[in-house]
């Protein structure tokens, strides 16, 4: 009861932060938006047992980029007024609709298998031990970190004085 | 609902509360009102401290006259800043101006949450405690970019961009440095952290508590990382528009990170609420103001940094170090788990005083500056 309550409010916020995010004339206003959809994402985290992962979702989301789509949305300029409308709007309104009807089609038609476990307590062991332990994923971790290497050598390339 | 209980906010079975009829409810309340009376109470003695303790570090006296040794003065200034009147710039976005200081404050008391105040006494035994505190300390920042930019003020947007590289700089360090510990500890809830420090772990882990309060130094922005309201700079800060109330919003946000993080300093790497003879608080009580007088002693001896020097030296001084710390101390868990607390203690500072001695020969002052 508790948990549907929660459930049902934390997914009204985020569905209604993030359709606020698009209709949003002011960017600046649009990103604190996108922040209360972090947020509410994290709290449903949290409902399915999942506090590790809302934690990092709170970190990386909110702490890092949405500070980072601030900073930038700080160097454009006209921030209050939003992006001038465009020839672009039909072909982008076609791609976005087309977009959204795979998702939704896929969401609908694919059977989601549900776990009939009770949620691990504490989740960050059994984490590890998926993540980095015997059958685990540590050859895909350390291509994602190569991954991140490489962005950042890039960026300070990009960056550098000439 | 006992479903609420089981999703990460456990409650301790030692407290007189935990089986009652509405346990956790009344432990919410307890804990709430407990946590929040106790930090704005500590804010208004903390600012009489700083300020005497300021006033010697200078050869004078500091705030003596209203009161038993000036006790009252943070009274009477608090009553001074709420009868100000409260303006906003006309040009101002009014409903982010409005909402910053909230923003700002908020995060700052939730993380006093997971911090023991005697075994198992906390608001939420989380499991992820340390993670929890990071993770909304990072929303402060935007608090203070709302403020900035809400204000329509060039010198407080300035301040803000840099209050914000600067956080997002120090952030790494001070995770980074609060690793070690938890490999250690192997657990990342503060309570089980506390348990474990039979020795405190600033003796086991001297280069990560240099971390931990250099990056926690900058984080709360005081001297010598106070770029951030550096007056001669920048006139007053992000808050250079605020006033009355959400002033002291602002005011308040600032001295609560302070004690906060001294509460995070004691608890991790200084024992808690462990120690003998005194009740619990009280040790933890005075580990606070033990850390809080030291930061005073920095603010008042250290001058301010150049931006470019305190970017550089997270990402090049501290980072690096921070790195390492990690290294030596999981190899020494991983491979030597029996090895005796002095010696994992002597390597720790042993590599700390190497790194700053070699680190110091290459950092010179007068060199070239980096560009931010």
């Amino acid at each position: 009861m508790g948990l549907q309550i929660a459930f049902w409010v934390l997914a009204l916020i985020a569905v209604g932060s993030s359709a606020g995010v698009i209709l949003q004339k002011n960017l600046f206003r649009a990103a604190l938006l996108l922040v209360v959809c972090f947020l509410a994402s994290a709290g449903i985290f949290v409902t399915l047992s999942a506090d590790f992962l809302a934690a990092v979702q709170v970190i990386i989301n909110v702490g890092a980029v949405a500070i980072l789509i601030i900073m930038s949305i700080m160097l454009t300029r006209e921030v209050t007024r939003g992006s001038p409308s465009n020839r672009l709007g039909a072909p982008a309104f076609v791609i976005s609709a087309l977009i959204v009807f795979i998702l939704v089609f896929s969401i609908l038609t694919t059977a989601w298998p549900i776990s009939g476990a009770e949620p691990a307590q504490p989740t960050t062991s059994v984490l590890a031990q998926i993540l980095i332990g015997d059958p685990g994923f540590i050859l895909i971790i350390q291509m994602s970190a190569i991954l991140l290497l490489s962005t950042i050598i890039g960026a300070i390339v990009l960056m550098k004085e000439k | 609902m006992p479903e609420l209980i089981t999703v990460g906010a456990a409650i301790s079975p030692n407290l007189p509360w935990s089986d009652w009829q509405f346990g956790f409810w009344i432990h919410l309340l307890i804990f709430g009102i407990g946590i929040i009376s106790l930090l704005l109470g500590s804010v208004i003695i903390f600012i009489w401290l700083e300020r005497r303790l300021v006033g010697r570090f200078q050869r004078r006296l500091g705030p003596n006259r209203a009161g038993p040794l000036g006790l009252l003065q943070s009274v009477a200034d608090v009553i001074k800043i709420l009868t100000k009147e409260d303006i906003v710039p006309s040009r101002a976005d009014k409903l982010i101006f409005w909402i910053a200081p909230i923003v700002a404050f908020t995060p700052v008391v939730l993380m006093l949450a997971v911090v023991p105040v005697a075994d198992g006494a906390l608001l939420a035994d989380l499991n992820i405690g340390i993670l929890f505190v990071i993770a909304i300390s990072s929303i402060t920042a935007l608090g203070v970019f709302m403020a900035g930019w809400a204000s329509y003020n060039k010198y407080s947007i300035l301040s803000a961009m840099r209050t914000v590289a600067q956080l997002v700089s120090y952030e790494m360090p001070l995770i980074l440095s609060m690793v070690g510990v938890v490999i250690i500890a192997g657990s990342l809830s503060l309570n089980d952290i506390v348990k474990t420090q039979t020795v405190p772990f600033i003796v086991l882990q001297p280069a990560g508590f240099f971390i931990f309060f250099i990056a926690s130094l900058a984080e709360i922005n005081r001297t010598p990382f106070d770029l951030l309201e550096a007056d001669s700079e920048l006139v007053a800060g992000y808050n250079i528009e605020y006033s009355g109330m959400k002033f002291a919003t602002f005011y308040l946000t600032e001295y609560c990170e302070a004690i906060v993080l001294s509460t995070l300093a004691a608890t991790i790497f200084l024992g808690g609420w462990q120690g003998p003879w005194l009740p619990p608080i009280v040790w933890l009580l005075l580990k606070i103001g033990i850390v809080f007088c030291f930061i005073v002693w920095i603010r008042s001896t250290l001058p301010r940094l150049r931006i470019d020097q305190v970017m550089g030296f997270a990402w090049k001084f501290l980072l690096p170090l921070a790195i390492l710390n990690i290294f030596v101390t999981s190899i020494f868990v991983a491979l030597w788990p029996e090895t005796p607390a002095w010696l994992m203690g002597l390597t720790n500072l042993a590599i700390l005083v190497a790194y700053i001695l070699f680190w110091s020969k290459l950092f010179k002052p007068g060199g070239k500056a980096v560009a931010v």
